[in-house]
């Protein structure tokens, strides 16, 4: 995400009617890619994703008033986005994700280890979509997708060691899940 | 787990699920959808002043309990505050 012209952060934050909505209209183009990108790695479901980048520039109309342009439009956005994905997460139940059709299409290709089979890898992917909303959110972004733990700390609003924590006893909590099924990661 | 175990089911979870690939985009431009949200949102009927307390029967009932169990048991405070 690039930061926004600081006329029109300042446009945003204090203008009238009109200015606000011509500020915001010029912020949803400029950063509707980055958001809804932002989403996508958190979960993982374009279709979703779509739903949620509109309901993420919903909320940051609503909050205008609070917006700091001088603290830039970037980290705001994604911690919005970051708490719309969130609130999603909670209210999906893990089987009806599909990670499997989510691979075919937007995955990066993966060079496959042989030692883990297509099985092993389904019920991991199933395992980890039962694990709480705020861990899976924390490993997915600074595991899977392997983002800086600062970055992730402040979309999350909480401290790198925070991140570090969660990350920690999702990991733990996905090796318990698989070893009760059998599979000895 | 220790830091090896840690690895491992890093490893696990990055080839169950891998990273999403480049930059993606929405199949459509959203801002159609978000003008219908806006106009949605702004036809809205306001609520009335009142309707912070529009508390549901089980709601009124659990605080009604809860506020009978301090009354008539006094010693279950300390319990209710532990598990608040």
């Amino acid at each position: 995400m690039q930061s926004g012209s600081s006329d029109v952060l300042i446009e945003f934050r204090q203008g009238n009617a009109e200015a606000i909505e011509a500020a915001f209209e010029t912020l949803f183009h400029q950063y509707q890619r980055a958001v809804y990108g932002w989403i996508l790695r958190i979960v993982r479901n374009p279709a979703a994703a779509e739903d949620l980048t509109v309901e993420t520039f919903w909320r940051i109309y609503r909050a205008h008033a609070r917006f700091e342009p001088s603290r830039g439009f970037e980290g705001w956005a994604r911690r919005i986005a970051t708490r719309a994905a969130l609130d999603w997460l909670r209210t999906v139940r893990p089987e009806s994700e599909l990670p499997e059709e989510f691979s075919a299409g937007l995955a990066a290709p993966a060079i496959a280890d042989p030692a883990i089979t297509a099985e092993i890898r389904r019920k991991t992917a199933l395992a980890f979509g039962r694990l709480p909303p705020k861990l899976r959110i924390a490993a997915t972004l600074a595991v899977i997708e392997e983002l800086p733990q600062k970055d992730v700390a402040a979309a999350l609003g909480i401290s790198v060691a925070a991140v570090k924590l969660r990350v920690f006893r999702a990991l733990r909590l996905l090796r318990t899940n698989l070893e009760r099924q059998g599979i000895t990661p | 787990m220790n830091a090896h175990d840690e690895e491992r089911m890093k490893h696990l979870l990055r080839q169950a699920l891998p990273p999403v690939e480049g930059e993606q985009e929405p199949s459509l431009d959203l801002w159609p959808a978000m003008l219908r949200r806006l106009d949605a949102d702004s036809a809205a009927p306001a609520l009335p002043g009142w309707a912070w307390f529009n508390w549901a029967w089980f709601d009124g009932a659990l605080a009604a309990g809860l506020v009978g169990l301090a009354v008539f048991f006094p010693a279950s405070i300390p319990v209710l505050l532990y598990y608040l």
